[in-house]
């Protein structure tokens, strides 16, 4: 794929400088002693005090996994062990914002992997399990019975790991997408390079997708939309497959934020048809067009909440799948054992690659339907019996 | 998760599986029938499927 | 569910948000617009294209049924001219058979006017000749008459074969 090759290799580049630089700036600490995962170890095994070698192990691949999927502050790129039993992590640490009673502002290596109390503004702050809460100097946390911290939350608006992976993807997109524009006015209308892969699948997402379910007539308006989700979430399933270890499309939030705009587009682009669906059933009996009024309203609650979720889920089940696979091999730790698990891990890759197109399409693909679904013309008045 | 939180999601897991699998069962059967629309048949297919994962992902997690 | 609300951070759905409209309106002005466009202009010049090869073949299909039809036109008066000519031909064939024949019949007329006329004259002459001799042999048979009766039918039978041999 040399196509694939410059922005690849610009964003490795990218990437690379960035981490070697941020390095030096992160200190060591012991992981196996931090309090994060003291935390953790105390609040799901409480029954067991005394843990065994393995069990300790276990748990350390679960927390692995739990963290290679959740959203972080800091951007972790690898760790690796020392002679003396300690763990130098290498990653950099990313800007901290949030909302409380005014905007705060740091970078998130102060708060030492959620070890320190954070000063900011004569307020102080604690990370516990990537959230941020207030808490006073001494950085005490009240729990709930669910082992849930009762202290409040601000509004968190930093540049977290996601965020920062959606820049990164965004920055991609717009590179690409803007050279592919440009590049037809330089070689009279034919696409150079990069386009040459791209342009295809944006002829197929306005041939195969948006106008078969939106119609010829309104299908423009929307294309911008469904163009830049389809290669948002496809570029951010690719990254996620990646051994950066970022996972956007499986965090809840994201794909809320993409499903939602498609309610709310839907919702303010629909014609009197599309509410006349809704509310007053054509070609049915006044008595059962009330009782389908309501299951039509929650019908329209339900298609963004099934997108969001069905993304989210697709998403976090194959990783999970993988990173356990990934996690077998050192649970099995000989060549026999291992090397299935490779060869699993391994052929569960390639159907993520697929996975990975294929969730995009039908997110994209449900969106287009949702939007067509507005815009449909009174024209079936006799289907309805 | 309790054990009929459990027992719920694989009855879920089984419905949907069920599902998708009669899906792309027939799937096969039309684009064998007519291969000249497999286009048409795989984007309907895909479709249902999702729909149907959807709605079984959702149940899953109301239900966990 | 309980999870997922807890795994829900709205500082980060607002971000994306945020972040994912500006990237619309971003790239449909700077990405999808001309790029659309630009794929649809290309596409309408291919059309175009097309539309105008096919014109193109449509006259010269024109072109060729008028040449066609040309030679069509061409070939019934060839074909006229030759069979005004063949009759022509025909008639002047008949006409001079026609001529030819009355010629015939006229010299053929002509000489049985002539045959008949001769052979009127020879007939009269003969009568003349006939006549004179028959007063000849009757003058000589008189004379012989006169002399003997033996010698005048040696006479008559002698003048009989002279008539003969006449």
């Amino acid at each position: 794929m040399v196509i694939f090759k410059k922005p690849l290799l610009i964003t490795a580049l990218v990437l690379s400088l960035v981490a070697t630089v941020s390095s030096f700036a992160n200190d060591t600490t012991s992981v196996l002693t931090s309090a994060k995962q003291a935390e953790a170890a105390v609040e799901e095994v409480v029954a067991t005090p005394a843990l065994s070698e393995e069990a300790k192990a276990e748990l350390e691949r679960e927390e692995f996994i739990q963290h290679h999927l959740l959203d972080s502050h800091e951007f972790h790129l690898f760790s690796y062990g020392k002679e003396s039993g300690e763990e130098k992590h290498v990653g950099f640490p990313l800007p901290v914002i949030f909302y409380d009673e005014g905007f705060h502002f740091f970078m998130s290596s102060a708060f030492h992997h959620g070890e320190s109390v954070v000063e900011s503004n004569g307020k102080y702050y604690k990370l516990y399990h990537e959230k941020i809460y207030r808490t006073d100097a001494a950085g005490t946390l009240n729990m709930d019975h669910h082992n849930h911290p009762e202290n409040i939350q601000p509004l968190d608006l930093s540049i977290t790991k996601n965020i920062f992976m959606v820049l990164v993807a965004s920055a991609l997109m717009f590179f690409i997408f803007v050279r592919l524009a440009k590049s037809y006015k330089k070689n009279n209308g034919v696409a150079t390079g990069v386009g040459r892969f791209f342009e295809p699948i944006v002829l197929f997402i306005r041939d195969d997708i948006a106008i078969p379910n939106i119609g010829e007539k309104h299908y423009k308006k929307y294309m911008s939309h469904l163009l830049t989700v389809f290669f948002f979430i496809w570029f951010l399933n690719l990254f996620g497959l990646t051994p950066l270890g970022v996972n956007v499309t499986n965090n809840i939030a994201i794909t809320a934020a993409l499903a939602i705009l498609t309610y709310v587009i839907t919702t303010f682009t629909a014609n009197k048809n599309y509410w006349g669906h809704i509310f007053w059933m054509p070609g049915v009996p006044a008595p059962m067009k009330l009782i389908l009024a309501p299951i039509e309203l929650l019908g329209t609650f339900i298609k963004p909440f099934s997108l969001t979720v069905r993304l989210y889920a697709n998403m976090l089940a194959g990783h999970v799948v993988l990173m356990s696979i990934i996690g077998m091999m050192y649970t099995f730790n000989n060549v026999v054992g291992s090397g299935l698990s490779f060869v699993l891990a391994f052929a569960l890759s390639i159907l993520e690659i697929l996975v990975a197109g294929l969730q995009a399409y039908i997110f994209t693909m449900l969106t287009a339907l949702y939007f067509g679904s507005a815009n449909e013309e009174h024209h079936h008045e006799d289907g309805h019996h | 998760m309790t054990i009929p939180n459990l027992v719920g999601a694989g009855l879920i897991v089984i419905g949907a599986g069920l599902g998708i699998g009669k899906i792309g069962g027939s799937a096969m059967d039309a684009i064998a029938r007519q291969p000249e629309a497999s286009g048409k048949i795989q984007t309907a297919m895909l479709i249902a499927a999702a729909l149907i994962e959807g709605i079984g992902f959702a149940a899953f997690f109301v239900g966990k | 569910m309980e999870q997922l609300l807890g795994q829900f951070s709205l500082g980060l759905f607002i971000l994306q948000t945020v972040i994912f409209v500006c990237l619309v309106l971003l790239l449909k002005k700077f990405a999808w617009k001309p790029i659309l466009d630009a794929v649809n202009e290309r596409e309408e010049g291919i059309k175009n294209a097309l539309q105008s090869a096919e014109n193109a073949r449509k006259e010269m299909q024109l072109l060729q049924a008028d040449n066609e039809l040309i030679l069509q036109e061409a070939r019934i008066e060839r074909d006229a001219l030759l069979k005004e000519a063949r009759e022509m031909r025909d008639k002047m064939i008949a006409d001079s058979k026609q001529d030819a024949q009355a010629e015939g019949a006229r010299m053929i007329e002509q000489a049985k006017a002539a045959i008949a006329a001769e052979k009127n004259a020879a007939m009269a002459e003969l009568k003349n000749q006939v006549s004179a001799l028959s007063i000849e042999i009757a003058e000589k048979l008189v004379k012989q008459e006169l002399t003997d009766k033996a010698a005048q039918t040696k006479l008559i039978e002698k003048l009989l074969t002279e008539v003969k041999a006449n």
